[in-house]
């Protein structure tokens, strides 16, 4: 039988904003066939979760279905009343979200949560439902079902939490799994297992997949069919061999180039300029125009329509439509080859101080290897601990501690990055600010150029601030919403005396907004008028104010969408090479890191287990922990994917770390020494070097 | 958990001794034994014997804090402090201005208060959760705005104007119950049934509203749209799960005026005539009995301070969360 | 000589510093786009404007109400010195000069014209009869109030009608010049505007509150002048004019509490949160024990103990309203001392929110002072809790004053409120049949005040409060 499992037929969702209405999903076709996994891919905003959310008609309060069909096994879901759908979801679609903290009832047993879909769906009642939920939790890999049956969802961790979920929707064996970022919310190694659990169960049952995902890589290793979502459409669809081979979408090929790599050291990352049009608007022509280096007249006076460049590969652009010359017809782009350069001309033109740190990034970028010579380090850091008391009994006496840093040392030079790489909870951020001095190291020392940042109090201290500044991870947070552009600017300017009178501040203030993208009026506005990526930059911009050598970055980018996450790599390359400024680039994402990064440390539970050059640690990782990470990060390129190293369980708390090498329950390789000593650092070379007993006994 | 009850009454501690400081330094410290005994006897034509006379039958001609005149442990045991502050934590709350045992008035009136507080509290509750339900249910429908546009009305209303309508309509015009008094026994219930009611309308207005704003809160969060996600009707995903959780903030908001119920409500027992705690303290007040009145508030303070203790206990017992340390 | 005596009374001044303060507020909110937008939001409510508008009346009283001074005595002979009145009057007295000096004998109805009790009257013959007197002033234009009294009654709600009418209609003209200029169309455009609905402020809701009010002023006018529409109480005096002298009482029981907590609230509940450790531990003793004593009882023994000084110093007083102003501020002051701790605890729990954003540790990276933190980035951004909770605890004061002052240790019994007309109604429930104006009186005026002013608080938490967007 070749009809498909679900088909989606021209779904228009709007929601309310206020007096506007937004077109969230404006005309979205697709189908899913029994069997297959289906990706829906694309960034923050671009209607996905909307697309899903109405499928199973459970959109939010603002939100409604305006037209379109969803048919499931050829009935209308959108025609049924709602009695006969609540008997469609649960038992023929079942729905995983992505935040699996808060989609569990936090005072209701899993066991009850998973038995309740049971009961409302089959006959199965007391020990003969009992019994299918623990088989479920077996079978979604939580070790020992039967104990953990009345557990509450707060005792389980963010994987496990997860896994209860997928549970939950297999209760009753769906036709459709429709996965909204399932693994999103979870660290990398923990992502692995997730997926690799979903893979193995779509293979098992033989459900149809739904995968709503903004990650390239998760879609590549999961889907069989991909389709990209710009602005409430579906701008491209194609089976992945021929969407990851063949993309044809502008902003798809964009989508690409951005992404951050090893194999595009040294090079500007491509960006995508400008942001996604708002949708409370009629398009007259393509959505993605403003934004496409190819877009010519057509492109905005007329909407593209849907045209198959090869079977089962459609695209929604002008490039591809049979009025492009035939003869351009199957790569039509190295013809606006040229055009694109006059794009980029065009381009410099408005951003001349990108343009020129670009240039100067490749310049600098070559003498780089000989630059570093002997010359001693801008931050040395030795032994830093940062300890928290936990307070118990009754008096509250400290009953032990967070061991959130123990025992880090590392060394940055002027001009270099050092990536600091961990999965959330192994201290990363702490060692950061511990560094700044924002949180008081417990022991240990920090050598900034000399100083002893440790022993510095009030006015000595704040005389040396303005040498390493920060930049969060969180641009709403970061930046005071009560405060204008300038007087976030200024704030450190006068804390820190930099610019002496206020005209200086303000010629300094222009300057510094050019330099990191921004014209120089938009000083006079609110955080809230700016984009995530804008915000990104003032917050940079708010750094560099005071003339930092080092600035610590602690995830700058992952609270950003790919293509905006390209253009502040880009920034903070270009004003590396510029300014020669030392980057503890704290970060999560290996991608990055290898675009990035000079320098690498892995963290596990507090301390460093491997360190080295960026090539020698991606390259050729040495640690069990670094190599399991590595293989765990989803690829694009299936030529390149590594067999993924399974870790068990997760990490466990700082505050109790485990005896012996901290790493060794979840160790594929543990042996018995690891469980009585940590072990030594071995080194492999003049940089590169790892804490393990696997190399110790040679 | 018995650790934590233990580390809380003992921090109940200090604030006890902060609430007996604070009244002892406000009745006795700013406002001397002769004020008191001025008002008493009248602030003319009162000989100074008369004051002595006065101090003198009531304790209050001892010194303050320290007696330098008696001997050993009795330099602070025979102070007006000691006497009258240090033993309200034995519940001693000694004799009233006039003369009464306070302990056996406290005794005797708490249980007419209670009559009347308990109901109102237990049917209010009751009452509120059911209109706050129906209104999270019929939310964004014009009986929903209506609910809530009721229930701001009937906010706006002073509670005195329940009573004083109450009286008139039920008492007054239909003779339904009596206007005011009270009875021993099953006798009771008729002087009961109207405070109790009264009570509960008046208290519906904020109540509903508040909880309310709780129901959606709770019905805009991730694990609701789980529920509904696995097929689940909106009726049972209120009950099954959005009101499991609402009942941690209403049930542990709830919680700390249990004690309190014990002081009775002023107003509606003056109204009433209920000879419960709450008319003996608006008679004290009226009297100027200054001896009842600091007896309540060390009372109510103890009281409140019990309330948090339970609140944090009941909290154990409806959010498997929360295990106290 | 001159013509009158200013008194100041301390809530007065109080209630004019607080103006003050609200024009600076007002002033800085003109200065910043951040501030207005919530402001802008709240206008854009139907129920925000409409109860902004009835609030904006009763404010108006009040401070007319709270212009105190006397006025000289009769000249007693040439060269003496003035001696000035005890009574201490405003300009709202003036203002409804009639309604303040027309005092019948005792309890009278609502638009009645004879006394309420019988009483003997002497005949123009010398006979005695007993019966209802005629009363000095409530219908004293009507020879046969039986028979005229219906017909004069239309007359005169038709010519307020009409007053009323010509208020508006004056009044929507202006308006439509205004928003003509403001949005630079035509008066006629303005007009369409206004009368479809389509600014972003909803102008009819604005016009027909405007409307309301005013056929309710002017009828009230018309009317006052030859009946008392609300009766009189139980020494003759007129009720509304005792209903409306409360609005002052209210008023400042409602917001000079916040004015005196807010500094102790602000700087305790932003310190404990911000600085944590010990100092935490002190303010949250303090509040908790303040908080653990209940309140009525905390203010009855403040209020008795106010007596006794009060009493044991008279001499420090030398009017009645200057008495009865202190004890009406004392009460301001110890209800604002039993209310600071929940804004203390609502503050500290946002300040310890605020603290953990990034932006405070950025601040901290450049080395700004903990002074400067708290009044750059903290401050700002804990007012909207601060607005909030002035507007909510605001209707739940003025409610507080009628429990009070019928517990006995509310305003003093000399001054005009809403709780002690209640009070003073309630001996007399008894009675039939029963006195029941003042309690409409009190009961109108106090539901009209507390519901809008709730309804303007709901508008303004949704306003102001970043989690309800």
């Amino acid at each position: 039988m070749n009809k498909p499992l679900l088909q989606v037929e021209n779904l228009k969702v709007r929601l309310d904003a206020g007096k506007t209405q937004v077109r969230a999903v404006d005309g979205v076709s697709f189908a899913i066939n029994r069997n297959e996994t289906f990706a829906l891919l694309g960034e923050s905003g671009c209607g996905k979760s909307m697309t899903a959310l109405s499928l199973m008609r459970l959109l939010p309060e603002a939100g409604r279905i305006e037209s379109g069909r969803v048919l499931l096994d050829g009935q209308d879901l959108l025609c049924l009343p709602e009695i006969a759908m609540r008997s469609v979801r649960g038992k023929r679609i079942a729905m995983i979200f992505q935040e699996p903290m808060t989609s569990l009832n936090p005072v209701m047993t899993i066991g009850r949560q998973i038995a309740e879909t049971l009961h409302r769906h089959t006959s199965l009642r007391g020990e003969a439902a009992q019994a299918r939920v623990l088989e479920l939790l077996d079978a979604v890999g939580i070790p020992d079902a039967r104990a953990r049956y009345h557990d509450y969802p707060f005792q389980f961790s963010g994987g496990m939490k997860q896994r209860v979920m997928i549970a939950i929707a297999l209760a009753c064996e769906p036709d459709l799994l429709i996965a909204d970022e399932p693994t999103t919310a979870l660290d990398v190694t923990i992502q692995a297992q997730v997926l690799e659990l979903l893979r193995r169960l779509q293979r098992e049952r033989g459900m149809a997949v739904m995968l709503i995902s903004h990650d390239l890589g998760v879609v590549a290793e999961m889907a069989q069919r991909v389709a990209v979502m710009y602005a409430g459409e579906i701008v491209e669809m194609a089976g992945r061999e021929e969407f990851f081979a063949n993309p044809q979408h502008p902003y798809t090929r964009k989508l690409f180039a951005s992404l951050p790599g090893a194999a595009r050291r040294g090079q500007q990352l491509e960006i995508i300029r400008g942001s996604v049009p708002p949708l409370d608007r009629e398009f007259s022509g393509c959505r993605f125009a403003g934004r496409c280096d190819y877009a010519w007249q057509k492109c905005s006076d007329e909407v593209p329509v849907w045209s198959e460049v090869a079977p089962g590969h459609g695209v929604r652009c002008h490039l591809v439509e049979s009025v492009v010359p035939a003869s351009l017809h199957p790569d039509p782009f190295p013809v606006h080859v040229g055009c694109q350069k006059l794009r980029a001309l065009h381009h410099v033109e408005q951003h001349p101080a990108q343009c020129a740190s670009l240039i100067d990034a490749l310049r600098v970028d070559a003498l780089r290897p000989t630059q570093v010579g002997f010359d001693l380090p801008l931050l040395q850091v030795a032994d830093l601990k940062v300890h928290f008391p936990i307070h118990k009994g009754l008096f509250k006496r400290v009953a032990g501690h967070v061991r959130a840093v123990d025992g880090v040392s590392l060394a940055i030079h002027s001009g270099r990055t050092l990536a600091l790489v961990g999965e959330s909870g192994c201290g990363k951020t702490t060692v950061g600010k511990s560094i700044l001095q924002l949180i008081r190291p417990t022991a240990g020392s920090v050598r900034f150029a000399g100083d002893e940042l440790t022993r510095l109090k009030g006015a000595e201290l704040r005389a040396r601030r303005a040498d390493f500044q920060i930049v969060f991870q969180d641009p709403y947070s970061s930046l005071d919403p009560r405060m204008r552009v300038a007087d976030i600017i200024e704030e450190g300017m006068v804390a820190l005396g930099a610019a002496t009178s206020s005209g200086d501040r303000q010629n300094s203030m222009d300057s510094l907004l050019q330099q990191v993208g921004l014209s120089p009026d938009s000083k006079y506005r609110y955080p809230h008028e700016f984009s995530g990526g804008q915000r990104q930059r003032i917050a940079i911009a708010r750094a560099l104010a005071v003339k930092p050598k080092l600035i610590v970055c602690d995830e700058p980018t992952s609270a950003l969408d790919v293509s905006v996450q390209a253009q502040i790599l880009n920034l903070l390359k270009g004003l590396q090479n510029e300014l020669g400024l030392a980057y503890l680039f704290i970060t999560h994402n290996l991608a990055v890191v290898e675009y990035f990064a000079h320098e690498v440390a892995v963290m596990y539970l507090g301390r460093i287990v491997e360190r080295g050059s960026v090539e020698e640690v991606m390259q050729a990782p040495r640690h069990p922990y670094t190599r399991a990470l590595l293989s765990a990060v989803p690829v694009v390129d299936a030529g390149s994917r590594r067999e993924i190293i399974r870790l068990a369980g997760d990490m466990p708390s700082p505050a109790n770390p485990p005896s012996g090498c901290h790493f060794h329950p979840r160790c594929p390789q543990a042996m018995d020494s690891c469980r009585l000593n940590y072990p030594a650092a071995i080194d492999f070379s003049a940089t590169h070097s790892a804490s393990c007993f696997l190399y110790s006994e040679k | 958990m018995i650790n934590y009850i233990i580390r809380r009454i003992l921090y109940a501690i200090p604030i006890l001794i902060g609430v007996n400081l604070l009244t002892f330094a406000l009745f006795f410290v700013v406002n001397t034994p002769d004020n008191m005994a001025r008002i008493h006897l009248g602030v003319k034509h009162v000989t100074p014997e008369a004051i002595m006379k006065w101090k003198h039958e009531r304790g209050y001609d001892k010194p303050l804090m320290w007696n330098s005149a008696a001997q050993g442990a009795k330099q602070a045991s025979d102070t007006i402090f000691f006497e009258k502050s240090v033993g309200m934590f034995a519940f001693d709350f000694g004799r009233s201005d006039e003369g009464r045992d306070i302990a056996h008035d406290i005794k005797t009136r708490m249980w007419p208060s209670l009559a009347i507080a308990l109901p109102v509290f237990m049917v209010g509750l009751a009452v509120n959760i059911t209109f706050a339900m129906l209104m999270a249910f019929f939310r964004a429908t014009y009986i929903d705005l209506s609910g809530v546009v009721l229930c701001v009305a009937m906010m706006s209303v002073s509670g005195l104007f329940y009573i004083i309508g109450g009286q008139y309509l039920v008492s007054k015009l239909l003779h339904l119950t009596p206007i005011s008094g009270f009875d021993a026994g099953s006798n009771a219930l008729k002087f009961i049934i109207l405070p109790v009611v009264i009570g509960v309308i008046g208290g519906i207005g904020s109540g509903a509203r508040w909880y309310r704003t709780i129901f959606l809160e709770e019905t805009s969060r991730d694990y609701v749209r789980t529920a509904r996600a696995k097929g689940l009707s909106e009726l049972s995903v209120l009950f099954g799960h959005v009101l499991k959780n609402a009942m941690i903030p209403i049930l542990t908001g709830a919680v700390v005026v249990i004690p309190l119920l014990f002081m009775g409500s002023l107003i509606s027992e003056s109204f009433f005539g209920i000879p419960g705690l709450g008319s003996y303290t608006i008679d004290a007040i009226n009297a100027q009995d200054f001896a009842v009145v600091r007896a309540m508030v060390f009372l109510g303070s103890v009281l409140y301070i019990v309330g948090l203790i339970l609140t944090d206990i009941s909290y154990t017992l409806v959010d498997p969360r929360i295990r106290l340390e | 000589m001159m013509l009158f005596k200013p008194v100041f009374l301390w809530t007065d001044m109080l209630l004019w510093l607080l103006l003050a303060g609200v024009a600076f507020y007002v002033w800085r909110v003109r200065l910043h786009e951040h501030l207005r937008e919530p402001w802008r939001r709240l206008l854009r409510s139907r129920s925000g404007v409409a109860s902004a508008v009835v609030l904006l009346a009763f404010v108006a009283v009040g401070v007319l109400d709270s212009l105190h001074f006397r006025l000289p005595l009769e000249k007693q002979g040439n060269g003496a010195e003035t001696h000035y009145s005890p009574e201490v009057l405003s300009v709202f007295d003036l203002m409804v000069g009639p309604l303040r000096k027309q005092v019948e004998k005792t309890y009278s109805a609502p638009f009645a014209s004879q006394l309420y009790t019988k009483e003997t009257i002497e005949l123009p013959g010398g006979k005695q009869v007993r019966d209802y007197p005629r009363l000095k002033f409530g219908g004293a234009h009507l020879r046969e109030p039986a028979r005229e009294q219906a017909g004069d009654v239309a007359v005169t709600a038709l010519q307020g009608g009409v007053y009323a009418l010509a208020l508006c209609g004056g009044l929507t003209f202006m308006l439509a010049l205004w928003l003509a200029r403001r949005r630079s169309i035509s008066p006629g455009a303005a007009w369409t505007m206004i009368r479809h609905g389509r600014d972003e402020i909803p102008w009819r809701t604005f016009l027909s509150t405007v409307g309301l009010l005013a056929l309710f002023v002017c009828l009230a006018t018309a009317f006052s002048a030859k009946y008392h529409i609300f009766g009189t109480d139980k020494v003759g005096q007129d009720v509304f004019y005792l209903a409306l002298k409360s609005i002052r009482t209210g008023l400042m029981i409602g917001t000079l509490t916040t004015l005196v907590m807010l500094p102790f609230a602000l700087l305790l509940g932003i310190m404990a949160g911000y600085f944590r450790g010990w100092v935490d531990d002190v303010i949250q003793y303090t509040y908790t024990t303040l908080s653990s004593i209940p309140g009525v009882l905390l203010i009855a023994a403040a209020v008795l103990i106010l007596q006794v000084y009060m009493d044991s110093n008279q001499e420090l007083f030398d009017t009645v309203a200057a008495r009865a102003d202190i004890r009406l501020l004392f009460l301001c002051v110890i209800l604002g001392i039993t209310s600071w701790t929940g804004l203390c605890r609502l503050l500290r729990g946002e300040t310890l929110k605020v603290r953990e954003m990034e932006f405070i540790q950025a601040a901290t990276a450049f080395g700004v002072g903990h002074f400067r933190i708290i009044a750059r980035h903290i401050l700002p951004n804990v007012m909207h809790i601060v607005l909030i909770s002035i507007v909510l605890d605001f209707s739940a004061l003025v409610l507080a004053e009628a429990v009070l002052s019928y517990v006995g240790v509310g305003v003093d019994p000399s001054m005009q409120s809403w709780g002690n007309m209640i009070n003073g109604a309630r001996l007399e429930m008894a009675r039939e049949p029963m006195v029941w104006w003042s309690l409409l009186a009190a009961f109108v005026f106090m539901f009209v005040l507390v519901l809008s002013a709730n309804l303007f608080s709901d508008r303004v938490r949704d306003a102001f409060d970043p989690r309800v967007r």
